[in-house]
């Protein structure tokens, strides 16, 4: 197992490739972090107020945001809206990297049957395009929060499930891996002593990956009206309310696309500029 | 030796069969999961007893789910789709016309972008590193990182908000001349392109670079090749098969993409139509649009698949 880490030169080089770029991405983050975190105490009007009478406002020195279509304060509704696209897509992808990346592990290592079947049957949900999957969902059971973030998870089990799985079917292969199978060790021990930290920093690489994917789709299904469903409103949500002040450039439909562009883009640029860069960009 | 690329696209096409038919079921039991009953719902609240029970027995809702699975599936194969609870028009004849409305949409797409996309992903790729390489880079990471909608938004305030160029609506009815349909495609296609493209663009420009970076290239440079012929007689003819490849599978982003771009200029596609269906709870609609969709996606993956095996010089 130190064998295979040693063999990693990430290490040495991690100050000089952790370039200003990724240390900026990484500061939008945590800055957006904080924001869905301490939103309702950050907010200058609560989200539900009216504050103008003037609807599609531009900015101003109040509404520093401008107003949305009722007249509410813009700059309030996308911190709180933080808090929704943030912590739906983290609960979502933590949920389906952790599903996905053990039921990987096990099939590497199981193999045969379990393997063949598992690889199949995910084989075939991603056959499902992940917008028309959301459709389907939210047309059948609709779309309260946990339903939305559970959906949002499974649709992005098959890809977490097929990376870590490749991964791990080349662990499998190492020495360390026989003599812990002639031990004894159970499957569990496997995959969670000896496989586990040799692949977890190419996993946690994907897990960003895969974040930014769940934020894009659950802001296009708010966006299509069938995510969030009022009074809450994620970023998605916020663009489609406010669609009608496009013709007017209103700031209100720009910034809710400006927040989730610079969110997504940063998680991106973070990980092109992480130390290490061995993951699966097509997966 | 020879027998092993049919065999292996045999293969291939009998998992894509049971791909969709393992699709389908999951589309089937999906829509079934619906809360609340189908004939109470089309039947309203104030409806009796016995009329619901009526309707679930004329409708066969009292049947084992794996009976109406089959039913349903032996129905797509007579080409019966079924009936719209909404308006109770079967739902092929409210399907026909959008089909081909999105076919227009994703054909006229496919021609402007397929070209777009070979030519700046090729050129990218043979300038690497150059100033010209980042900015089409940068561009395509950036149009790949935003959502959809951004794209379309961004396009209408660009194209229609400041320059005034084109409507912001597209409406199929009233075509009276070519500048009526150039200014009712523009937009969608633009998103579309732009959505499609940046894919393609990534996937070219890594193929290319894979092949530029072989042997026989490197020898071709040394035999003192110029970099037009090096790339156009050596490294394309090589490339080939990753690049359709590339433009098969970044043609299945049309399909996340028309969802929204159907939505938002109001095109009158079956995405448009599926998402209305699914506002309504249409659930004979759903399972029809999701069926195409689904059959759309797998074709082109598994074409993309195809592809690969029959361009992979190590097979044959």
């Amino acid at each position: 197992m130190t064998d295979a880490v040693a063999s990693k030169p990430a290490g040495s080089r991690l100050g000089y490739r952790f370039n200003i770029v990724g240390v900026a991405a990484l500061a939008l983050i945590l800055a957006w972090a904080i924001v869905a975190l301490l939103a309702p105490w950050l907010i200058p009007h609560p989200v539900g107020e009216i504050v103008d009478l003037d609807y599609f406002q531009p900015i101003s020195a109040d509404a520093w945001l401008g107003s949305d279509y009722l007249g509410r304060d813009m700059f309030s509704r996308v911190l709180m809206g933080a808090r929704y696209t943030v912590g739906i897509s983290l609960a979502a992808v933590v949920i389906a990297c952790f599903s996905g990346v053990t039921l990987g592990m096990t099939a590497a290592v199981s193999g045969g049957l379990v393997d063949m079947l598992l690889s199949r049957f995910l084989d075939a949900m991603s056959s499902i395009p992940s917008k028309l999957f959301g459709l389907v969902v939210v047309a059948a059971v609709g779309s309260s929060i946990p339903v939305l973030t559970l959906t949002l998870a499974i649709i992005y089990i098959p890809g977490a499930y097929r990376f870590s799985r490749a991964l791990a079917v080349n662990i499998n292969t190492m020495d360390f891996m026989t003599v812990a199978r002639i031990r004894g060790e159970s499957t569990l021990y496997l995959i969670g002593a000896e496989i586990l930290p040799n692949i977890i920093r190419p996993v946690l690489a994907d897990l960003g990956l895969r974040f930014v994917f769940i934020v894009l789709l659950l802001s296009g299904l708010s966006f299509l009206g069938l995510g969030l469903q009022p009074p809450y409103a994620d970023w998605g949500a916020l663009v489609r309310e406010n669609i009608g002040g496009l013709p007017f450039a209103a700031p209100a439909v720009i910034v809710p696309s400006l927040a989730i562009a610079s969110l997504t883009i940063s998680v991106n640029l973070l990980i092109d500029n992480l130390p290490q860069k061995i993951r699966d960009r097509s997966a | 030796m020879n027998t092993l690329v049919p065999s292996l696209i045999l293969k291939r096409l009998v998992v894509a069969i049971i791909t969709l038919l393992i699709v389908s079921f999951a589309v089937f039991f999906a829509t079934s999961l619906l809360p609340g009953d189908t004939a109470t719902i089309l039947l309203g609240q104030a409806a009796t007893p016995e009329a619901v029970a009526g309707l679930r027995k004329a409708m066969h809702l009292d049947d084992p789910a794996i009976f109406r699975f089959l039913r349903w599936i032996l129905g797509l194969f007579q080409g019966d789709l079924g009936t719209s609870y909404a308006n109770k028009m079967p739902v092929a004849a409210l399907i026909g016309e959008r089909f081909v409305n999105t076919m227009k949409l994703a054909g006229i797409t496919t021609l402007v972008s397929v070209p777009l996309a070979l030519t700046l992903g090729i050129t990218a790729a043979t300038l690497r590193g150059s100033t010209y390489d980042r900015i089409v880079t940068v561009l395509s990471i950036g149009v790949i990182s935003v959502p959809e909608f951004m794209v379309a938004t961004t396009a209408v305030l660009l194209f229609a908000v400041y320059l005034r160029w084109l409507p912001a609506l597209s409406l199929a009815n009233n075509v009276h001349s070519l500048i009526d349909v150039v200014k009712i495609y523009a937009m969608p296609v633009i998103t579309l392109t732009f959505v499609v493209s940046a894919q393609m663009i990534r996937m070219t420009r890594a193929a290319v670079i894979e092949t530029l970076n072989t042997a026989y290239v490197e020898m071709a440079l040394l035999k003192g090749a110029s970099r037009g012929r090096l790339v156009l007689k050596h490294a394309l003819p090589n490339a080939l098969g990753p690049i359709v490849n590339a433009v098969a599978l970044s043609l299945s982003y049309l399909i996340g993409g028309v969802i929204i771009v159907e939505t938002i200029f109001n095109y009158p596609g079956i995405a448009k139509l599926m998402v209305d269906a699914v506002a309504t709870r249409d659930l004979p609609l759903i399972q029809s649009c999701a069926m195409i969709f689904c059959l759309g996606y797998l074709i082109l993956i598994t074409a993309a698949d195809i592809v690969a095996i029959v361009s992979n010089p190590r097979l044959r």
